[in-house]
């Protein structure tokens, strides 16, 4: 799947490795999750309440739009929480599903 | 006597953007030690956001005209960083009277305070559009935060829409960062800017630096269209956006090829924590929102309880400086502390003037409450728990629920993670229209703690 995001400048900073659903993916040092993710695909999450994939919204931790978690099922805001060395992230919501789901 | 409350009067400033730092120098400089509480990890506000450690883009680079201002404010924060009890990746979440509730890296603080002047900030202000929650629709602000902060765009093909000055500042960033836009859309038609010249030229330098970004896009073959209506976010609900389809001013259907929309109009403010403390609002007729009451000073309508900058009254960033020091002098003079009368005029005179551009800008970039009338049943307002207009103006028709709160509870609009940031005002106006009265009469969405969610993960700090 295409990458949403499109970097502009600040390419020379250290690599960062991190797993991403199982996958090894490569960031930046001073990354975002959110950027991480998404110049790698074009989503962060399943909404919970329609089949449609989410990217996150506000950017600025007003939105929740963004959530991921880590393996041992620890919530971050994408948008607001920095890459780190061998995170372990899930973009599936570990609590239970809502049924509502189309 | 002075001394004493010095000593013993504990004050609390909640934001470390403008307003903040401001407020916190010009205590500081009166022998306080304010407790300055931020959700972010740096200093600066969304306006003057720090880009992370290891970034190397100037000044210049990061914030153009602002430049000077952006690096005046850091290096005023740097110097009283010794001075101050800071406390950066704070989240206030709630509060009492004397007490505010803060979380920070999972652990649940209690700080007291005599005096609390919050410096709350702004979001974007948010109008549904139907398919706005496809993934690649960020608000305007967050597609300048992706750029400032990140150096990022949101896309490889990114259109503007809304309207607001912000609009064209954001759009001319991302041209001058390399960024492709596939066009600027403004809901506002030429006609009112022209109304509006009289009270933008209150500040002409700004209005020039405004003329200055447009013609930017201009020269950059930008295509830039005014007095558009949106009509449709277009895309797939897993792939996400596609493009934008609007109607232009003189009636045609236009559609743009694009992987990511920027959409905002302007800013709302940020009151949970005032309306928390039982503070007053009063509804902004010029920008049709409600805001809080606070005297020009920065006094709320609770003794103790301040505030200043845009979570009090939207004027940007440079009124959110002078808000700042006014509401830390006007703290000064309620505890009788000695306090310079001209350095009060030269904020309250500098204040006066960009009271008379935001009307300005009010006049000429207008919120446009009647495209929220115009919905279709099946567009999305509250984007969180996908509930659509039609849903929404049911509970209105076959529930009576003719105030905000009360169709709340029945659609739950308002009620998902955003906590109603970006839904309750285009809520509102879809009750008003569908009940048939005047936007104000519907009311607002109460602030609720905690103001933003918490983790079960919380733990208290032992005693």
């Amino acid at each position: 799947m295409n990458a949403r995001f499109v970097r502009l400048a600040e390419q020379g900073r250290p690599i960062v490795k991190l797993t991403v659903d199982g996958v090894p993916i490569e960031a930046l040092q001073g990354d975002t999750l959110m950027v991480a993710l998404l110049t790698h695909g074009p989503a962060l999450r399943q909404s919970e309440f329609d089949p449609g994939s989410r990217a996150g919204f506000c950017l600025m931790g007003a939105c929740q739009d963004c959530w991921v978690w880590t393996r041992s099922g620890e919530r971050l805001r994408a948008c607001s929480n920095e890459v780190r060395e061998g995170l372990d992230i899930i973009t599936q919501q570990p609590e239970a599903i809502w049924p509502l789901r189309g | 006597m002075a001394t004493a409350r010095l000593n013993t009067h504990r004050v609390v400033i909640v934001g470390a953007g403008p307003a903040g730092v401001r407020c916190a120098q010009t205590l500081v400089a009166a022998g306080f030690k304010p407790i300055l509480i931020d959700e972010n990890r740096r200093d600066g506000g969304q306006i003057y956001r720090r880009q992370p450690e290891g970034f190397t883009r100037s000044y210049t680079t990061l914030y153009g005209t602002e430049a000077d201002k952006a690096r005046d404010l850091h290096e005023s924060f740097d110097r009283l960083r010794p001075q101050i009890d800071y406390r950066p990746d704070t989240l206030a979440w709630n509060l009492t009277p004397g007490q505010l509730c803060c979380v920070s890296q999972g652990l649940h603080t209690t700080v007291d305070y005599d005096a609390l002047i919050l410096c709350t900030g702004a979001t974007d202000r948010l109008m549904p559009i139907e398919g706005w929650q496809l993934g690649g629709t960020y608000s305007l602000g967050g597609a300048q935060i992706a750029l400032k902060a990140q150096a990022v765009s949101i896309g490889h093909r990114v259109v503007f829409m809304g309207s607001g000055p912000l609009l064209y500042l954001v759009a001319s960033q991302y041209v001058k960062a390399g960024a492709t836009v596939a066009a600027v859309l403004d809901t506002s038609p030429l006609g009112l800017r022209i109304k509006a010249l009289p009270k933008l030229m209150a500040r002409p330098g700004l209005l020039f630096t405004g003329m200055k970004l447009l013609a930017q896009l201009y020269r950059a073959k930008i295509p830039v269209h005014l007095g558009i209506s949106p009509l449709q976010v277009l895309g797939e609900a897993v792939t996400g956006v596609s493009g934008v389809r609007v109607r232009t001013a003189n009636g045609e259907t236009l559609t743009v090829a694009c992987d990511a929309v920027a959409l905002g109009y302007h800013l709302r403010p940020e009151t949970q924590l005032a309306d928390l403390a039982g503070c007053r609002m009063r509804f902004d007729e010029a920008s049709g929102q409600w805001w809080l009451e606070v005297d020009e000073e920065g006094r709320t309508s609770v003794s103790g309880v301040y505030a200043a900058g845009d979570g009090s009254k939207i004027r940007g960033a440079d009124a959110a400086e002078h808000a700042g020091r006014l509401v830390a002098l006007a703290l000064l003079r309620d505890l009788q502390l000695p306090v310079d009368a001209a350095q009060v005029a030269e904020q309250r005179q500098a204040l006066k003037v960009m009271d008379d551009f935001r009307l300005g800008l009010a006049q000429a970039f207008p919120w446009p409450a009647a495209q929220a009338k115009a919905l279709p049943d099946e567009a999305i307002v509250c984007r969180c728990e996908m509930i659509s207009a039609g849903e929404l103006r049911r509970t209105v028709s076959e529930k009576g629920a003719c105030e905000v709160n009360r169709a709340k509870a029945f659609s739950r609009v308002g009620m998902g993670r955003c906590q109603g940031r970006y839904c309750s005002q285009a809520g509102a106006e879809v009750i008003a229209a569908a009940a048939g009265v005047p936007v104000q009469e519907v009311g607002r969405q109460r602030g609720q703690a905690p103001v933003k969610p918490l983790s079960m993960l919380t733990r208290e700090v032992a005693p």
